[in-house]
């Protein structure tokens, strides 16, 4: 559980500094769904500052994942690191408290509340930091003319991007971003992830989940496959090729020579 | 003249009616609890009323000031305690939970205070004084004023809910506790609050029908519950207002069977009950189920 312990233990693919303390540290995690082994000894660093994205198909075990390190589902075994401090008992309120805070899957709007409602539940136990609902206004217009309508009555995009706002005014230090693009037009997805470097901006870390490959690659400073709870690739988008992305994503055997990346960085 | 005053003697019972339900109605559309129980809850209420009044020489009109305090904190602690504990296991088992729990105190009161039946504060004027309406209707200053005191429990409750912090967190936990626990706030405890709120409105409804009527053990479950029950179903789950408008058609129903034949009132009651479960089973004031 100490710190250096941390350096250089499982770097296998080594093109990535490991300088600084991770953000978020997760090792070894293990969870079950009932008798279904969700997540297989999945370990993963994130580093302040990074967009580090979690791909791979239906059922890889990517929401478990994000859903574990929110404090929503409980490990069989391994543990989730929060800028050095084990957070893996953690109740979920009080790890969005210290600013792990989730945007779930199916964008999970309180929709008895209006949109400023929404706004004010996510900011009433967050941390003081830049975002205030005032800047969430300026950055969205819309949300601003529409603070009293009820959530059911903006489109999803409109939804999905209240979501990520309400997210932001608890001033996370590490915003986990469970399927963004699902059930939205492809050109809302691309307005939503251009909203991504702004974010980023104010300081923020990133942990996100995309079934969308391309989309994940092209925002991403970091990217991690999953297929049936394990890891199958690891790396930085440039250094992994399409052929090993598809490999790793639907778990063909790994295509002619190239394996070095891939596979090996589980200790 | 004679159906004139069963009407306005039903919307003021009515009121009445409104206070029994709003707290089990709360109770239901923030955690999913039907409280058993509720109806015993408001006895124990009325007895502590007694208690304080027989002791304190408090005015009897202003026992509530003690009471609904101590019965909000037992809310908070029942619901952080034992329903929770319920919660965490099923629905159902807070069904079986409280009817435990409806059990145990109302034996309990039988033991320590006899089937007797007991008033709070008979013989002060307000309790028992009227005023005429015409010559044929009589009206008690009591009524009225639980009348009231139900309009404003309900518009109280309704600010706090819209426009409080904490009203939003109980709205937001009702909707999805998961995302709530996600924006940082620990839904037991948001769920003692809804609980304590709840069980402030069981405490008036207690000393109001120990004030109206008289309270005895048996009361809570076969009188106060049901009707709290019919008003609830009959306005519609999970509607604050809908527990008024029940509770005043309940009463109205009442009061016009009554006119019909004194010993219908009750019946008359629940046949209305009935006929909104089949009709309009999601009661008058809500609208169908939304998506």
């Amino acid at each position: 559980m100490t710190l250096p312990a941390v350096k250089g233990d499982g770097e296998v693919g080594g093109e990535r500094p490991d300088s600084g303390t991770p953000l978020l540290d997760v090792r070894d995690l293990v969870v079950h769904h009932g008798q279904l082994r969700a997540l297989d000894a999945v370990s993963l660093r994130v580093l302040p500052g990074e967009v580090y994205a979690i791909i791979g198909a239906n059922g890889a075990g990517k929401s478990t994942l994000l859903r574990t390190i929110a404090g929503l589902h409980h490990p069989t075994a391994g543990s989730v690191l929060f800028d050095g401090k084990d957070v893996t008992r953690l109740r979920p309120e009080r790890r969005a408290r210290q600013g792990i805070v989730l945007v779930p899957e199916g964008r999970r709007l309180f929709g008895s509340l209006s949109v400023e409602e929404n706004l004010r539940v996510g900011a009433a136990y967050g941390r003081p930091g830049p975002w205030t609902i005032e800047r969430v206004y300026q950055m969205f217009g819309w949300m601003q003319e529409r603070r009293s309508q009820p959530t059911a009555q903006l489109s999803g995009g409109e939804q999905q991007t209240l979501a990520i706002g309400r997210a932001l005014v608890a001033n996370p230090r590490v915003l986990l971003l469970d399927e963004l693009s699902l059930g939205l037009a492809p050109v809302v997805v691309q307005r939503i992830y251009g909203m991504l470097p702004q974010i980023m901006a104010t300081g923020l870390t990133v942990l996100l989940v995309e079934q969308d490959v391309s989309q994940a690659l092209r925002v991403a400073s970091h990217i991690q496959c999953l297929l049936e709870g394990r890891t199958t690739l690891e790396g930085r988008p440039a250094d992994v090729t399409a052929d090993q992305v598809e490999a790793a994503y639907f778990g063909l055997a790994p295509a002619a020579s190239s394996g070095q990346t891939g596979e090996g960085s589980e200790p | 003249m004679a159906w004139v005053n069963a009407i306005i003697q039903g919307v003021l019972t009515g009121g009445l009616y409104a206070l029994f339900a709003c707290g089990l109605s709360l109770m239901f559309g923030v955690m999913k609890v039907v409280n058993l129980a509720h109806g015993d809850l408001a006895v124990v209420a009325g007895y502590i009323a007694i208690g304080v009044i027989a002791v304190t020489h408090i005015p009897v009109l202003w026992s509530f000031l003690i009471v609904v305090p101590v019965m909000a904190l037992l809310g908070y602690v029942l619901q952080r305690t034992i329903f929770q504990g319920a919660l965490d296991r099923s629905v159902l088992t807070t069904l079986l939970v409280t009817f435990g729990l409806s059990v145990v105190i109302e034996n309990g009161l039988l033991q320590f205070f006899t089937a007797n039946s007991r008033a709070i504060g008979t013989g002060l004027p307000l309790v028992t004084g009227s005023f005429s309406l015409g010559s044929q209707i009589q009206i008690a200053y009591l009524l009225v004023v639980i009348f009231a005191v139900a309009v404003v429990v309900l518009l109280g409750l309704q600010y706090f809910l819209s426009a409080s912090k904490y009203g939003r967190l109980i709205r937001a936990v009702a909707d999805d506790k998961e995302a709530a626990q996600l924006a940082g706030a620990d839904y037991r405890h948001v769920f003692g609050i809804a609980a304590a709120l709840a069980f402030g409105t069981v405490a008036l409804a207690g000393i109001a029908y120990g004030m109206y009527s008289q309270l005895s053990p048996t009361t809570g479950t076969d009188t106060i519950l049901l009707f709290a029950f019919a008003a609830v179903v009959i306005g519609g789950l999970g509607s604050l207002w809908g527990t008024l408008v029940g509770g005043v058609v309940l009463g109205v129903a009442q009061q016009i069977g009554a006119q019909i034949n004194i010993s219908d009132e009750v019946l008359a009651g629940y046949l209305v009950f009935l006929a909104v479960l089949v009709l309009r089973p999601q009661g008058l004031t809500t609208r169908r189920a939304q998506s």
